[in-house]
């Protein structure tokens, strides 16, 4: 940063103020992120205990809260179902349109619906999910797999989307020595381009399980919240943004301690996802 | 796979497979291709079930008087969802004055002035911002933002009361507390957007104008800003979509009164929030279930308007860049 001549002064007075202010804003983003995550240890750490994660919601109005096995057991569960649904379909969209879509008509109208589905808020993938599944005669009613649909509805776009680059980025010649060589198209795909494409599918993937693991609107109409852990993926279910949420609600100090721990708890699993799809993208051979 | 001259048995080229091998292709291509098809089915059968959903609504109250009427009164069964959309378009907006002017700088500090050895942990810290959840935010925005930020936004309301939608009782959860707590959300997305944008600026335009005696401000303002500003635009729409549809950390700062606060620290409601909060209760009451799904038609609607108007910026943004090479590019 030598004074060059011919640089007036005032131009690098404007120049200094200006880079000033672009760090100063930087710091400023970071400020909200070491707050909360400094709030959310001091206040989470309080609040767990062993029994913290080994009982249920008690739902007493005094004395022990209970704790959050049935958030964590029912998270895990409903994002698992969604997971199985999402992953498969998103992958499978994205080789349709990286194999054999490419640049057709068809291919683009898929490609630009599946944009819109990312802007679709995820409140209202909750709601057609509770018009369409809990509010129907018949299988009404809250349940577990129905927040896994909802779920999967988000996911899908987030993991066709990632998919599509990750697979893009395979290099043609890879699938053309291929096929060069006699492999059928589906072996290519098979033997070929799935796993060259795999670190770059992986991250896409956890990034999108990270997301939905932490949504509370779609499940607040499909999966509801109850105090009790169950297995049972057709009874209403517990999560743990819709247990941070209802606790929220109720004002009181003792449930407020318990969503800051469940908060904190969620955080964690979140962050121990985003930090797998960092690592796994670092690893990747391609891009 | 043209035939080749030399052929096998029943008139089949050697090089062709049987039918029986290459059953398994078929079946990919034709299942994969369904797969795509019914992604298409599956977001035409979206619309139509909440359209169809939430026509009791707009059959009793009219589009434009559900949509327009500043009444929203459960009670009285009178739903016009005028105070959700202004409460979901101030908080949006907030958001946006907020957010996008710090996650650009966040952006062009971290792609053109910071050390390289910080560029990756400041990237991955601004990126975490990302991975708190919806509802952490809100816990976070109640029980951290609206009592600390209480007597610094009565001060301001006390002293800015000049100043249009200012002054007046500051309420606990209000309007600016949310669109706040979302110009934190939206940073990531427009911020890490943005990044892409100004890597696609072409190293020629900013070692010319460093090369003329332009100090760094001046390349950032002459050739960086001119050359992305379509694609800043577009993220900037982007993390718009996001704080409309956003909704559990909305819910939990806002205050839930379904009337057009006076000012900028009352409280209000959303379109988002409306619905998480009220359909429970509004089970029962077929009117109440279809204004509430009525709402979330016209926020999917808002949503789509505005993601397509980025997705217009981004594009047009992608074609000046693949036009660029060669052409010079007039600097603002």
């Amino acid at each position: 940063m030598t004074p060059l001549a011919g640089i007036g002064a005032r131009r690098r007075r404007s120049d200094r103020v200006a880079r000033t202010m672009l760090a100063v804003a930087t710091g400023l983003a970071l400020v909200p992120l070491v707050l909360i995550l400094f709030y959310l240890v001091k206040q989470g750490l309080g609040a767990w205990s062993p029994s913290f994660f080994t009982t249920d919601p008690s739902g007493r109005f005094l004395g022990d809260p209970g704790g959050i096995r049935s958030a964590i057991l029912g998270t895990i569960e409903i994002v698992a179902l969604a997971s199985a649904i999402a992953i498969p379909a998103g992958i499978g969209v994205a080789l349709y349109l990286v194999e054999y879509g490419r640049d057709g008509r068809f291919a683009t109208a898929v490609r630009y619906f599946v944009d819109v589905m990312t802007g679709v808020p995820s409140i209202a993938f909750g709601l057609f999910i509770y018009i369409t599944l809990v509010l129907a005669t018949g299988f009404g009613g809250f349940a577990g797999w129905k927040g896994s649909l909802a779920l999967a509805l988000l996911m899908l776009p987030i993991v066709t989307r990632s998919a599509e680059v990750a697979l893009t980025l395979v290099p043609e010649s890879l699938r053309e020595a291929a096929l060069a060589l006699g492999a059928p198209r589906w072996r290519v795909v098979a033997r070929v381009v799935l796993p060259t494409a795999l670190p770059g599918l992986v991250t896409g993937v956890l990034l999108a399980v990270a997301r939905a693991a932490g949504e509370t609107a779609p499940l607040l109409f499909t999966a509801t919240i109850v105090k009790e852990t169950t297995a049972n993926l057709a009874a209403p279910m517990n999560s743990l943004p819709a247990q941070i949420f209802s606790d929220v609600g109720q004002a009181q100090d003792r449930l407020v301690a318990r969503a800051w721990g469940a908060a904190l708890t969620l955080v964690v699993m979140i962050l121990v996802l985003t930090t797998l799809a960092r690592l796994v993208s670092r690893r990747s051979r391609i891009a | 796979m043209e035939a080749g001259a030399i052929s096998a048995g029943g008139g089949r080229s050697i090089l062709e497979r049987p039918p029986l091998a290459r059953l398994p292709d078929r079946a990919l291509r034709w299942g994969l291709t369904a797969l795509a098809v019914s992604i298409l089915v599956l977001i035409g059968f979206f619309f139509v079930r909440l359209y169809l959903e939430s026509r009791p609504a707009f059959a009793r109250f009219g589009l434009l008087g559900f949509s327009f009427a500043n009444d929203w009164d459960v009670q009285g069964g009178v739903f016009g969802a005028l105070p959700l959309l202004v409460g979901t378009l101030i908080t949006s907006a907030t958001a946006l004055v907020i957010g996008v002017p710090v996650a650009v700088s966040t952006a062009l500090y971290i792609t053109e002035l910071c050390p390289a050895r910080a560029r990756g942990t400041l990237t991955a810290m601004v990126e975490l911002l990302a991975a708190v959840p919806s509802v952490v935010y809100g816990l976070w925005g109640f029980f951290f933002l609206v009592p600390r930020l209480r007597p610094a936004e009565q001060w301001f309301a006390d002293h800015f009361s000049f100043l249009p939608f200012v002054g007046g009782h500051v309420a606990g959860p209000n309007y600016f507390i949310a669109g706040l707590i979302l110009a934190i959300m939206i940073i990531p997305i427009v911020s890490a957007i943005s990044r892409e944008v100004i890597a696609t600026v072409p190293a020629d335009h900013k070692e010319a104008a460093l090369a003329l005696g332009a100090t760094r401000w001046e390349m950032i303002r002459t050739a960086i800003l001119p050359y992305s500003r379509a694609g800043i635009s577009g993220a900037a729409m982007l993390g718009l979509g996001r704080a409309i549809g956003e909704t559990i950390a909305v819910t939990i700062v806002i205050g839930n009164a379904p009337t057009i606060g006076k000012q900028l620290f009352d409280q209000g409601y959303t379109l988002a929030a409306v619905i998480a909060n009220e359909f429970g209760e509004a089970a029962s009451d077929p009117l109440h279930r279809a204004a509430l799904i009525a709402a979330g038609l016209l926020l999917f609607v808002l949503t789509l308007f505005v993601n397509l108007v980025a997705r217009y910026f981004v594009v047009r943004g992608e074609r000046g860049k693949r036009a660029a090479p060669g052409t010079p590019v007039a600097a603002g």
